[in-house]
C-alpha cells in the first residue's frame, strides 16, 4: 500500500466527486428553471403602456360639484383587446379656475367611492369600510384610507377636457 | 379472479407490506373515539384530508368543462352548472367544500393547539401545517376567481390591493399575480394555472410530508 499523504490544499477524491456532480446538478437545474422563472416574472419587468389623452367633454361642462364621467381608454390587457376600449371613470369637477379629475378607486383596498354616497354631505365615500375623502380627494383621518385619491393628468385643448394617466399624489 | 390478480402482483412487486404497515398500525387508545368520545377532536385532521381529496376530484372534473378565458369562463361554469348532469351537485362540491375544508382545518389547528402537540418534537410539523394552511388559503383566493362574475373580479381586486399593501415588495407582489396592469385575461390566466397546478403540487407535497412526519414522530400523547 503506498502512503499518500493529503496536502492541505489537495482535496480528497471523494469531496472533488461531490463538488463535481453537485455543480453538475446545479447547472441542469438553473439552465432547466431560469428560462421558466423569468417567463413567470415577464410582467413585473414589463413597462407599461403609454396612456393616451382621452377627450371627455367640454370644459364648461364641470362646475365645482363633482361630476362623474365615463370614458374609454385603449390599453392591452395581453393578448385581449377590448372593443371600443377600456371603461374609466372620473369625478371631475373644478377648483377655483383649475380642473380636478379624480380616480374613483379608494385608497383603502380598492372599493369604488361614490360624491356624497350613502347620504354623507359634502364627501366623497366608499361603502365597503366607510372611508371618507374631502371634496378635493383628500383622506378624512380616521376613516380608514391612508392616501388622498389618485388624480389623472389633465390638459386643456379648444375648450375641451382630456384626461391621460392616473398619479399618486405625495 | 380478483385474488390471483392480486397474488400476481404481490409476488413481482411485494405490495402486501406497503398496506399491511398502515393497516397493522394501531390507534392509540386516548385518540379513538370508540374508547373515549372526546377523542372525536383527534379526527380533524383526517377530515380536512378527506375534504381534500373531494376539492381535488370534484376540480379535476370541473376542469372538463370549465375554460379560463374572461370571454367564456363565467358562460362555461354557467353551462356546466345548468345544462350538464349533476353540474349542481359537482359544482356544489367544489363550492362549499372549498369552505368547509378551511373550517375543518381550522378545528385540527385548534386541536393541535389545546392538545400542545405543536411541542418538541413535533414543532416542525406545526410549520409544515402553516404552510399547508397558506397554500389552501392560496387555493381558495385563485379558485374564487375563475367563475369570473361580479363578485369574483371585485374580490380578486381587493384582494391584490391588500397584497400591495405589503411593504416594500408589495407592488411587486400585486403585479406578479395580476401577470399585467389591471385585473384581466392574463389575471385570469394565471390563476387558473396556480389554482389547478402550481397549489395543488405544493400541497399534496406538503401533505406527504406532513404524514411521513406523523409517522415518524408518532401522535402526541393524552393530556
Ligand atoms: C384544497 C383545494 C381547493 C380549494 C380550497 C379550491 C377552491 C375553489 C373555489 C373557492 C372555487 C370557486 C368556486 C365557486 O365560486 O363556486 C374554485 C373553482 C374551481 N376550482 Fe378549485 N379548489 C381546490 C382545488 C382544486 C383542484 C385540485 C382543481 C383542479 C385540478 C380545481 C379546479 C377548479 C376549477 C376548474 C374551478 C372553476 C369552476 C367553478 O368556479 O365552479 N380546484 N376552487
Ligand atoms: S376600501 Fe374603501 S374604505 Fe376600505
Amino acid at each position: 500500500m503506498s502512503e499518500h499523504k493529503q496536502t492541505k490544499s489537495g482535496m480528497s477524491r471523494r469531496k472533488f466527486l461531490t463538488y463535481t456532480i453537485a455543480s453538475t446538478a446545479g447547472f441542469l437545474g438553473s439552465g432547466m428553471l431560469f428560462p421558466m422563472v423569468r417567463f413567470a416574472i415577464d410582467p413585473l419587468l414589463q413597462k407599461g403602456t403609454d396612456t393616451k389623452f382621452v377627450d371627455v367633454g367640454s370644459v364648461s361642462d364641470f362646475g365645482n360639484k363633482p361630476k362623474i364621467v365615463e370614458f374609454r381608454i385603449q390599453r392591452n390587457d395581453g393578448w385581449y383587446k377590448e372593443k371600443g376600449g377600456e371603461k374609466a371613470t372620473a369625478w371631475v369637477m373644478k377648483n377655483g379656475s383649475e380642473i380636478l379629475a379624480l380616480s374613483p378607486i379608494c385608497k383603502h383596498l380598492g372599493c369604488t367611492v361614490k360624491w356624497e354616497g350613502g347620504g354623507n354631505t359634502d364627501v366623497f365615500y366608499c361603502p365597503c369600510h366607510g372611508g371618507m375623502y374631502t371634496k378635493d380627494g383628500v383622506n378624512v383621518p380616521g376613516t380608514p384610507p391612508p392616501k388622498p385619491l389618485d388624480v389623472y393628468a389633465t390638459k386643456i385643448e379648444g375648450g375641451r377636457l382630456f384626461l391621460g394617466a392616473v398619479k399618486e399624489r405625495g | 379472479m380478483l385474488k390471483n390478480t392480486y397474488e400476481w402482483l404481490d409476488k413481482r412487486l411485494d405490495i402486501t407490506p406497503m398496506w399491511r404497515d398502515i393497516a397493522d398500525h394501531e390507534v392509540p387508545e386516548h385518540v379513538n373515539p370508540a374508547h373515549h368520545f372526546s377523542a372525536f377532536i383527534y379526527c380533524f385532521g383526517g377530515l380536512t384530508f378527506f375534504i381534500v381529496v373531494i376539492q381535488i376530484l370534484s376540480g379535476m372534473f370541473l376542469a372538463l368543462y370549465y375554460v379560463p378565458d374572461i370571454q367564456n369562463a363565467w358562460k362555461s361554469v354557467d353551462y356546466l352548472q345548468n345544462e350538464i348532469a349533476f353540474g349542481q351537485i359537482v359544482r356544489g362540491m367544489h363550492h362549499w367544500g372549498a369552505s368547509v375544508s378551511i373550517v375543518m382545518l381550522f378545528l385540527h389547528t385548534l386541536r393541535v393547539f389545546f392538545t400542545g402537540s405543536y411541542k418538541h418534537p413535533r414543532e416542525f410539523n406545526w410549520v409544515i401545517g402553516m404552510s399547508i394552511f397558506f397554500v389552501m388559503l392560496g387555493l381558495g383566493f385563485t379558485g374564487y376567481l375563475l367563475p369570473w362574475d361580479n363578485k369574483a373580479y371585485f374580490a380578486t381586486k381587493v384582494g391584490i390591493q391588500i397584497a400591495a399593501s405589503v411593504p416594500v415588495i408589495g407592488s411587486a407582489i400585486a403585479t406578479f399575480l395580476q401577470g399585467g396592469e389591471i385585473v384581466g385575461a392574463q389575471t385570469l390566466a394565471r390563476f387558473f394555472a396556480l389554482h389547478v397546478f402550481f397549489l395543488p403540487a405544493i400541497l399534496l407535497l406538503l401533505l406527504g410530508v406532513h404524514f411521513v412526519l406523523i409517522r415518524r414522530q408518532g401522535i402526541s400523547g393524552p393530556l
